[in-house]
């Protein structure tokens, strides 16, 4: 019965973000990218994820852990979110973005599984990323990794991130990373999608699977 | 333990039983579904399997797992067969409601998110795995919902025991500017495959094809795989005369009621009560 049962198994699991996400502040803003794999176990439910969630008109949030959790929470954060900004009548911070969503994962935390980094551009601060890792705390950082793919980027970002990059140099920091985590974690796969957040707005790209940069393999 | 993959550890053990022990293979028991869908270039083509099991017998071999959201918007449904049918029906209804006050006709979004809030709020318990599809005012979409409350918009999704055969099928034969015919050849032949390689599945082929203010459900659009060779006609006829006669008993018919007194009831009564 297990030979048969096996694939089953998989599809009964909650379905989770097992994942790769960056976010790094750059001159004018900040970049985010991920990778696109969701899976059940081990069958990759959805290849081509958008787990760059958007929250606001310059504020995204990038998702890791229970893919329903984390869906709901940036829909309730994204609710709240524009609600607070038409009665103020100005736009939301990164700051209280990151804030609203340390709060629905800190006094929810016995049922939550999300691990969420919150990313965005507002006039005061410029480009800000904040990490609310499982818990439900909260840290402002120049950059952040989350995601079981993670693991393997604490080296890699620690000597290769600078302050102050530009814009190419930062997308190049994320891309290279997230196609470092795919090659070396079996959770994160698929595409690389980036995007970049500045006082100009929302640029997003794809880099497809065939086009992610190889290193020292042929 | 290694999860995933073939996993070989009882092989031995197995073969031993089997020569040496007598013993007997047990049956495997078939559970599951196989659903389906696609996006083409007018609107959606839905596909289910048609068996429900109740443990190790065919409850129903011809079920219907496409159920209706609303005109155009149509849900394939795995997993708990009540779950589903009542998701799907309180859904539904909750959508003419919706569409009723806001003189709108329903969008496959506000499906999706009533869904999704529905079965996040029951913690996975609601064992209803659905693929949502349909076409609204914005074009055609489709959706998968899985029983914790997450979701995916993709091009062609498939659920189910046999989700991972009829994903096969579609990851060979689709191309993004396929046509209704194309479409729903590939919808077909995905879920015959769920249905001839998957044991969780079997029976006909429903499909249903939602393109703009139109929607055609083909019921049992194949059904050579119900074609059972010795399967007893029904319903059960029996030769006149093949019952012997134990006892007769002639009952007179009741005489016609005659009308006596006329009274009309009033309105007030009723109330009272």
């Amino acid at each position: 019965m297990e030979l048969i049962e096996s694939p089953l198994q998989d599809l009964k699991k909650e379905v989770s973000t097992g994942t790769t996400i960056i976010a790094v502040q750059y001159q004018d803003g900040v970049i985010i990218g991920a990778d696109s794999r969701t899976s059940s176990g081990s069958y990759a439910v959805n290849r081509v994820t958008d787990k760059l969630t958007p929250v606001h008109d310059y504020i995204y949030c990038l998702r890791s852990g229970s893919a329903a959790d984390t869906q709901i929470i940036a829909s309730y954060v994204s609710y709240y979110l524009n609600m607070f900004s038409i009665e103020e009548g100005c736009l939301p911070t990164v700051k209280k973005a990151a804030h609203m969503f340390r709060e629905f994962c800190y006094q929810n935390k016995q049922y939550l599984l999300a691990s969420i980094i919150v990313a965005g551009w507002d006039e005061e601060n410029g480009g800000c990323v904040y990490n609310v890792p499982l818990g439900g705390s909260i840290i402002k950082q120049p950059f952040a990794i989350g995601g079981s793919g993670s693991s393997y980027l604490y080296g890699y970002c620690d000597i290769h991130f600078k302050e102050n990059m530009t814009e190419e140099e930062a997308i190049s920091f994320v891309s290279k990373g997230i196609t470092e985590a795919i090659a070396r974690d079996g959770s994160s796969g698929g595409i690389c999608r980036i995007a970049t957040i500045n006082k100009d707005g929302v640029k997003r790209r794809t880099i497809y699977g065939n086009e992610l940069q190889k290193f020292w393999e042929k | 333990m290694q999860k995933g993959g073939f996993n070989f550890d009882l092989y031995q053990r197995n073969v031993e039983l089997i020569e040496k022990n007598n013993y007997k293979v047990p049956k495997t028991t078939k559970t599951g579904t196989t659903i389906v869908g696609v996006v083409f270039s007018d609107g959606v083509v839905l596909g289910a399997d048609t068996r429900a099991t109740s443990g190790p017998i065919v409850a129903d071999p011809n079920c219907e797992k496409i159920h209706r959201i609303s005109d155009y918007i149509w849900c394939a449904g795995a997993g708990t067969a009540a779950d589903t049918e009542n998701t799907t029906g309180m859904i539904s209804l909750q959508l003419e409601l919706l569409s009723l006050s806001t003189g709108r006709s329903p969008r496959v979004r506000t499906a999706l998110t009533l869904l999704k809030n529905f079965l996040f709020r029951y913690h996975g318990y609601i064992s209803a795995a659905l693929v949502l599809g349909g076409v609204d005012f914005t074009g055609p979409h489709l959706h998968m919902i899985h029983p914790h409350g997450s979701t995916s918009t993709l091009p062609y999704i498939s659920m189910g025991s046999g989700s991972l055969a009829a994903m096969a099928v579609l990851e060979t034969g689709y191309n993004s500017k396929m046509g209704e015919e194309d479409a729903k050849s590939l919808v077909h032949q995905a879920i015959l495959s769920g249905i001839l390689n998957d044991l969780g599945s079997g029976g006909n082929v429903d499909l249903c094809v939602i393109k703009h203010k139109s929607m055609e459900f083909f019921r049992n659009i194949d059904t050579t795989n119900s074609k059972r060779k010795f399967r007893k006609k029904l319903p059960y006829m029996f030769k006149s005369g093949s019952t012997k006669i134990l006892e007769k008993q002639i009952k007179e018919k009741m005489e016609k009621m005659e009308i006596v007194n006329e009274k009309e009831s009033q309105i007030e009564e009723l109330e009272e009560l």
